[in-house]
């Protein structure tokens, strides 16, 4: 579908990465603990590693959660854009195919202090 | 059938218009709530203007209404004598 | 000799009719279509301009007259208000958040309509619209002045009003607002009158202003209810308007039905999306409380909208596309939104506070199948977190969505634990969304929301580059307006003036 317009209707995307001056951005969700209410945005260069990111910027955001110091980082599912993924934490950004505005999601099974499993 | 409903403002005016709305449509339920009062009816609800005067003692103009009018509900026919609301279904 | 006996008064038809009808002309030197350059491209096709008929037959020597009379009385409350230390009859300061959240997000809506409808009102073709859409641009203009005029009264005594409308532009979570009313201004008449005059006004506004407002006068706030009903007063031409322009389009050509069902759709969703603050407004930030969100959804979103679309059914017309979605969303959202603005409390324009004992009962009461077992125990952790001298915030900032500009902090449909995560690739980029309402609305006009500007993601870009006081300043946001109730200014302030005017 497109836009109804009596005119040529054509603009660029005000979040084009060209507007992050070599640096993209990333959406990070810890599915099923939703204490932090929503997907958090992390930002940085493409060259950067990946588990830089983690540690530095995704980590200290998600400590507040009675679950974080439970969690196993070995027994974690990852997933992006819906599919199962395997991040590799010693490669870079880009090395790990996460584009700009890219959202991953990890499960953390068995762990839900503060959001109940679904169904009981 | 569907309901059909009208909301005033509370006060002086509408107290008199309330009870007009209440004498031509008996089967019209009235509720208070804070500040306001909703008067419903099943389908069909008429505000004449005619038994607006005699209760309150003046002549009124059904135009008036939208001075102390809160909301309403229904398909909108007005004229100099009545304000009719109504749904099709 | 005949007496002609003249009619006392014209009847309202007659005058109607001389009055609106009667101002209108043909053309003689100019075309239609050079005259009125926009009202074909968007597809929907006139016959008859006549046949619009505004049911309630106002003329302007009327309106004039009747919102003269409205001002009166609510100037005659503002002024017994401030004469009177109005703002100590709250009953308590925290409400006052409430207040602040309609006159950043709502009150600049009424001026975006007020340009939207002097712009319409310009762009039909026949008086009938035209002079009914100057009216009500008119009355757009009123409310947002009365709104700005009422709470300039708590202007004077509490923090977090007096930049609402930098704050309108730049802070992050009147942009759910301000891209509502920008999308509908900058989408074709016919549109437009859909998006606010039938599904905002008829289907929603409602919502918005006959509980709160209610809720307002139950709570001690006159100046607060008396420009809500003073603007709603106004509302019910709106929404009549509004039905009545539904009608119309649907009348004169089966061509148009497909269209107009289109808007109804996206607008619906949109004007629901809205209104997640209205419910956190209502479920938290009225200390005392007329009705919950639930409540006022099934009074005046189903009872009231199932009536409006059986009764379109005769035209072909369904109910709006996501309306089981926005169902099973209602015990939800107030939560989950009221959670939100208390952990992103730093960045607010208005204080929050965790619920206290009598409202945590009220939610259990009013949403027994949610409140308890999924939001309590997060309620629970923030009130902990306060007792050990701590506070709940999360300085993440928010993914938001690309269509409504919330954070996405709605769940699945049909599982309460789990985020909505929903995404599309359009010309190569990721753009992310709240629900499936927000991501279909994206997908039937992606070149119109690729232009979104996102206040968090813009946070990143220059010239702020994720500078938090830099933010800060730019929005206006000064820390004695933000944060925690329990630590306000307003409160303390608050609390020692009515002792001061109390007599025990």
């Amino acid at each position: 579908m497109a836009v109804v317009a009596n005119g040529e209707y054509k603009f660029p995307s005000r979040d084009r990465v060209e507007n992050y001056y070599g640096h993209q951005l990333l959406f990070a969700c810890w599915d099923h603990h939703m204490l932090m209410a929503a997907p958090f945005m992390l930002f940085g260069a493409p060259d950067q590693k990946l588990g830089d990111i983690i540690e530095q910027q995704l980590k200290p955001l998600m400590q507040p959660d009675p679950d974080f110091d439970k969690i196993d980082w070995d027994a974690i599912e990852w997933t992006k854009s819906g599919e199962p993924w395997t991040p590799d934490f010693n490669k870079t950004i880009k090395q790990n195919g996460l584009v700009h505005k890219e959202q991953f999601c990890f499960k953390t099974p068995g762990l839900s202090t503060l959001v109940p499993p679904q169904g009981e | 059938m569907s309901k059909v409903f009208i909301i005033l403002q509370a006060n002086e005016e509408t107290r008199s218009i309330v009870e007009a709305i209440e004498q031509d449509n008996p089967d019209a339920e009235v509720v208070h709530e804070p500040a306001m009062v909703k008067v419903q009816a099943e389908g069909h609800l008429v505000v004449r203007r005619e038994t607006i005067e005699e209760e309150i003692g003046r002549e009124f103009d059904m135009q008036e209404l939208n001075i102390n009018l809160i909301t309403l509900s229904g398909n909108v026919d007005e004229d100099e004598d009545a304000l009719t609301l109504t749904w099709n279904s | 000799m005949d007496i002609k006996k003249t009619p006392k008064k014209l009847n309202v038809k007659e005058k109607y009719r001389l009055m609106t009808r009667d101002l209108a002309w043909e053309p003689s030197y100019r075309d239609e279509k050079e005259i009125y350059p926009y009202v074909d491209y968007e597809g929907i096709k006139v016959h008859d301009w006549s046949k619009w008929e505004d049911p309630f037959r106002l003329t302007m020597d009327a309106y004039w007259k009747y919102q003269a009379e409205k001002e009166r009385k609510y100037y005659a409350i503002i002024d017994a208000h401030a004469q009177n230390n109005g703002h100590l009859n709250v009953t308590d300061a925290r409400y006052l958040t409430a207040i602040k959240l309609f006159l950043q997000s709502i009150s600049p809506g009424e001026y975006a309509s007020h340009r939207g409808f002097a712009r319409v009102g310009r762009e039909f073709a026949g008086v009938g619209p035209q002079v009914a859409c100057q009216m009500q641009s008119i009355d757009e203009i009123r409310h947002a002045q009365t709104q700005v005029h009422a709470m300039s009264n708590y202007n004077k005594f509490y923090n977090g009003f007096k930049d609402f409308a930098n704050q309108r532009d730049r802070i992050w979570y009147t942009s759910v607002a301000r891209s509502f009313f920008d999308d509908a201004m900058s989408a074709g008449p016919f549109e437009f009158l859909i998006a606010i005059g039938f599904s905002f006004e008829y289907v929603l506004t409602n919502l918005l202003f006959v509980p709160f407002m209610s809720g307002a006068a139950y709570n001690g706030d006159m100046a607060t209810c008396t420009f809500g009903f003073s603007a709603q007063s106004d509302e019910a031409r709106h929404m009549t308007l509004g039905l009545e322009c539904i009608k119309f389009m649907l009348e004169q050509d089966p061509d148009n039905i497909p269209i107009v069902q289109k808007w109804i759709d996206k607008w619906f969703w949109r004007g629901c999306r809205l209104l997640t603050l209205v419910a956190a407004m209502m479920d938290y930030m009225l200390p005392k409380r007329v009705m919950s969100w639930r409540e006022a959804w099934n009074i005046y979103g189903v009872e009231n909208g199932n009536a409006l679309f059986r009764d379109l059914a005769r035209y072909g017309i369904k109910p709006p596309m996501h309306w089981d979605d926005v169902e099973k969303s209602i015990d939800h959202t107030s939560h989950q939104i009221m959670l939100g603005l208390y952990q992103w409390k730093f960045g607010t324009a208005f204080h929050s506070w965790t619920p206290t004992a009598s409202d945590i009962e009220w939610l259990k009461e009013k949403y027994p199948t949610t409140f308890e077992k999924y939001y309590l125990p997060r309620w629970e952790y923030a009130i902990a977190q306060k007792e050990n001298g701590g506070e709940y915030n999360n300085f993440g900032l928010p993914k938001l969505c690309q269509v409504c500009q919330l954070p996405t902090l709605f769940t699945e449909p049909d599982d309460p634990t789990q985020l909505c995560h929903r995404e599309t690739d359009y010309e190569g980029e990721k753009y992310h969304f709240c629900s499936d309402g927000c991501q279909h609305v994206f997908e039937q006009e992606p070149e119109k929301y690729v232009q979104a500007w996102l206040p968090m993601t813009a946070m990143m870009q220059e010239p702020l580059k994720g500078d938090l006081a830099a933010w800060m300043e730019w929005v206006s946001l000064e820390p004695t307006a933000a944060g925690e109730y329990a630590n306000s200014e307003d409160k303390a302030n608050f609390e020692k003036w009515r002792k001061q005017v109390s007599t025990d």
